[in-house]
């Protein structure tokens, strides 16, 4: 051994590896499927700006217009309004367009607030079952039991035993999808746990819930992230198939779902009801899962270890 | 050209001639070029070692040889020449026809170079069919034949063999037995030995060194390990980051370095001989453990599986001041007893005390316990946790136990200097640093508890040499200023001749051995210690490796 080894010979590597959202922002996946739900977005909050008329307002002289046609609406004061149906009108007279926009407002909010609720739920499962060895066969056993029914038929039958509402929907879709956050959160603490970072933790005497939050939860973010676009798609699409089944959100509130389930009936002669709702709901899903492959691209370790090692 | 206007070349050609090669990196890299105006040649019958540390270009060199770059890193310049054919040229096709027959390739990990769901006659003979015409039962009696060569025990039952079945030194005869079948006129090994015992190593050493003898191939050996190219180079070329800085025949650049860099790589090799080690000033026992064991209860409560014994009957002690090495090769149990002693498992039998006071070998642990034996570990890129500030990691010890922030920060500022850090990397997070400046913060966050005993778990073994021997220096300065009790995993008997006092020798669980450290390097008394000894690679050249004078 050399006798005097100077101060560190050794040089880091060269150039810190580009921050976490400068590599967001170069992905293409992430710009794509941002901007679109951005738009998506900013349609559904400034739908009343947006040359829309309030959705549910129906009127017999203007049922089933073609897109472009111009009619009239009668508002709930009895004054009568000239509009231009640009998807056209239903079987009740009522604007595809605003329903379209306003419907909007319903996907995205159930899919960021079961995306939200399932994360929270199970990763808070996820944690408890993959960090305490007698804790995870019961709870792991609770979810096989959960994912052991179809998604949709839970679904079904959670609204069906609560009042229907945009609340008891987002419940009922959130509590099929909390298994598979909990089983994904439950793996990745398997293997955080068993981390030498996690080790020398314990070494140093830090505690039990201090190892939790601050050592494996923050590693468990990324993927998570990820996972929540996933859930979010789903959780769109499993609101539209309730309501299409006539077990989701009150027909009063349009929705995409409500929107192809009434269009159903006159579909061979006015297949807009059908379609516009449809397109949009393809569109905003194919959106969320295409940010969801950027966003593992980018920030999930397993995919991008660029620079480490 | 062709294999057959190769046949009447001069006997003294080159089998394998690079000439300028240089392979570009992608731009952002920390250097233009991964190797840059690289000349060398191997001729027939000859061992050539291209011996860097990593990041120095020598697997590059490899992949260009058998065309095997990957797609972000383009050979840019010069070439390579096998029997006289550029390669660099060479369209894939041809390549690929090349590859197996006229070059092969052995590669580190002997576990995955293998495909799992294949028996391994399968996977040789798939290599036969594709290149040659023979028939299956000749190929069959080909492949038996080879397998002989290469020593392995009972050919038959090894082709009828999964390769999870077979040891690590076996995959790896199996690794070779397929790269020489078609009589390649070129064999590339890249880092074979290194993921494998030291006793296996150098059986597998000697496997080589025969084979090319009797087949006269022409080897390229891709190695990190002095001692290694010690034993088995006829030349060696030695490279530093990308460029080719000296070669010359083993014995030239082994003992006579011309180089400044290769003279300090080579100071940096730890000897195999034991340095005089002052008596101990007290016999202040830190840690003893009795009758130590560690039982693993295999399968669940529906299906009862085997026990496996990983440690028995460990008998052990660190006393204030001294290190305390434990050496066996992989599966010995050693890491066992180190996780048992830091309670980071639990053991299932015997007495463990620390300072005098038992301690308990299941249940919770006194907190004491936790600030006074601490534990840096093998793989630097993992034992921090990537999404924290190194100050928070370095911190997180002394908070636990009621430290003041501020006073905590200005404890890790002070350890910084220790680990001769600047403090200004407080602020930054892990991957932000090389594996040694790692190991450094690894060591900065045990001390800041100011424990009584450290354990070093493989704590050197993933660093390149240059840096290991900093380390190492690191870790017996600190030694001495702390007076620490300092327990030394490792497998490397070089690494434990220099650094410990006295040395425990385990093999399958058991100590065989243990006792001073120049006792058990001058005379092992137990067969296993002298068959270890014995296989640790470059022993020959120890004396002749030039060294400072002990100081």
């Amino acid at each position: 051994m050399s006798a005097a080894a100077g101060i560190d010979s050794e040089t880091a590597p060269a150039g810190a590896a580009p921050g976490i959202g400068r590599r967001l922002a170069r992905n293409g996946a992430v710009r794509f499927g941002g901007a679109v739900l951005l738009v998506l977005l900013v349609l559904a909050l400034a739908a009343p700006w947006l040359g829309t008329v309030d959705p549910t307002l129906f009127d017999p002289a203007s049922r089933d217009l073609l897109p472009g046609r111009v009619g009239e609406v009668m508002t709930l004061d009895g004054n009568v309004l000239q509009h231009t149906f640009w998807m056209g009108s239903d079987g009740y007279g009522r604007d595809l367009y605003s329903r379209v926009l306003y419907g909007a407002r319903v996907s995205l909010l159930v899919g960021a607030t079961v995306a939200l609720l399932a994360l929270a739920f199970g990763t808070l499962a996820g944690l408890l079952a993959g960090y305490f060895r007698w804790l995870d066969g019961v709870l792991m056993r609770v979810m096989d039991g959960l994912m052991a029914v179809p998604n949709i038929l839970l679904a079904v039958a959670l609204v069906a035993m609560w009042k229907a509402s945009l609340w008891t929907v987002i419940a009922a879709i959130t509590v099929p999808e909390i298994p598979r956050v909990t089983r994904l959160v439950r793996s990745l603490v398997l293997g955080i746990r068993e981390e030498p970072y996690v080790e020398a933790a314990v070494s140093v005497g830090t505690s039990r819930f201090a190892i939790l939050t601050r050592h494996i939860l923050p590693n468990c973010i990324a993927p998570l992230v990820v996972q929540g676009t996933y859930v979010c798609a789903s959780a769109m699409l499993v609101e539209a198939i309730l309501s299409f089944l006539g077990v989701g959100l009150p027909t009063d509130i349009p929705t995409w779902g409500n929107m192809m389930a009434e269009g159903r009936l006159e579909f061979t002669q006015y297949p807009q009801n059908v379609f516009f709702p449809g397109v949009f709901l393809a569109l905003t899903v194919f959106a969320v899962n295409i940010l969801g492959d950027g966003l593992r691209d980018t920030l999930d370790p397993r995919f991008g270890k660029r620079g480490e090692r | 050209m062709s294999g057959a206007s190769a046949a009447v070349m001069a006997d003294d050609a080159p089998v394998l001639d690079v000439r300028g090669l240089a392979v570009r990196l992608p731009p952002g890299a920390e250097r233009a070029h991964a190797v840059r105006e690289v000349s060398f040649a191997v001729r027939k019958g000859e061992l050539v070692c291209l011996l860097g540390e990593s990041g120095s270009g020598k697997s590059v060199i490899a992949q260009s040889v058998m065309g095997l770059l990957p797609r972000g890193l383009p050979a840019v310049a010069g070439e390579v020449r096998l029997e006289g054919e550029n390669l660099l040229a060479a369209r894939p096709e041809r390549l690929r026809r090349l590859r197996g027959t006229r070059m092969s390739m052995v590669f580190q990990e002997p576990a995955t170079a293998l495909n799992p769901v294949m028996r391994c006659g399968a996977q040789i003979d798939e290599l036969l069919a594709c290149h040659t015409a023979l028939p299956a039962a000749e190929r069959r009696r080909r492949i038996l034949e080879v397998l002989a060569q290469v020593r392995l025990p009972d050919p038959a039952r090894m082709l009828a063999s999964y390769p999870h079945q077979l040891s690590g030194g076996q995959r790896q005869r199996i690794m070779i037995a397929m790269a020489l079948i078609l009589e390649p006129a070129l064999l590339v090994a890249d880092e074979p030995t290194t993921a494998l015992d030291v006793t296996t190593q150098a059986e597998i050493l000697a496997l080589i060194r025969l084979l090319q003898r009797d087949h006269g191939t022409a080897v390229l050996y891709i190695t990190h390990d002095f001692g290694v190219a010690a034993e088995i180079a006829d030349r060696v070329a030695v490279l530093r980051q990308g460029e080719l800085i000296e070669q010359g025949s083993a014995e030239e650049v082994l003992s006579r370095p011309r180089h400044a860099y290769t003279r300090m790589l080579l100071a940096a090799v730890p000897s195999l001989v034991p340095p005089e080690r002052a008596p101990l000033a007290t016999r202040e026992e830190v840690l003893s453990a009795h009758g130590l064991g560690k039982t693993y209860a295999g399968g669940t409560f529906l299906a009862r599986g085997k026990e496996v014994v990983a440690a028995r009957d460990i008998e052990l002690s660190v006393h204030r001041g001294e290190t305390v090495g434990i050496v066996g090769e992989s599966g010995s149990g050693k890491s066992t007893v180190a996780r048992c002693v830091a309670r980071l498992i639990e053991a299932s039998a015997g007495r463990l005390a620390l300072d005098g006071a038992s301690v308990p070998l299941a249940g919770s642990v006194a907190r004491e316990f936790r600030r006074r034996v601490q534990i840096v570990f093998q793989d630097p890129y993992r034992s921090l946790n990537p999404r924290r500030t190194v100050g928070a990691a370095i911190v997180e010890g002394p908070m636990n136990f009621g430290v003041p922030r501020a006073k905590a920060r200005l404890r890790a500022q002070a350890l910084m200097g220790l680990v001769r850090l600047s403090p200004g990397a407080l602020e930054r997070y892990p991957h932000e640093f090389s594996g040694g400046q790692r190991q450094r913060l690894c060591i900065a966050r045990a001390l800041a508890l100011e424990p009584h005993l450290l354990i070093a778990d493989e704590a050197v073994s993933a660093l390149d040499v240059s840096v290991q021997a900093q380390i190492l220096e690191l870790l017996a300065d600190i030694q001495r200023r702390l007076r620490l009790a300092l327990l030394f995993i490792t497998h490397d008997l070089r690494v434990a001749a220099q650094i410990c006092d006295r040395v425990v020798v385990m093999q399958h669980g058991r100590i065989v051995e243990q006792g001073p450290v120049g006792a058990i390097f001058r005379a092992p008394r137990h067969p296993y210690t002298r068959a270890l000894l014995a296989a640790a690679p470059g022993r020959r050249f120890d004396f002749a490796l030039p060294r400072p004078p002990p100081a």
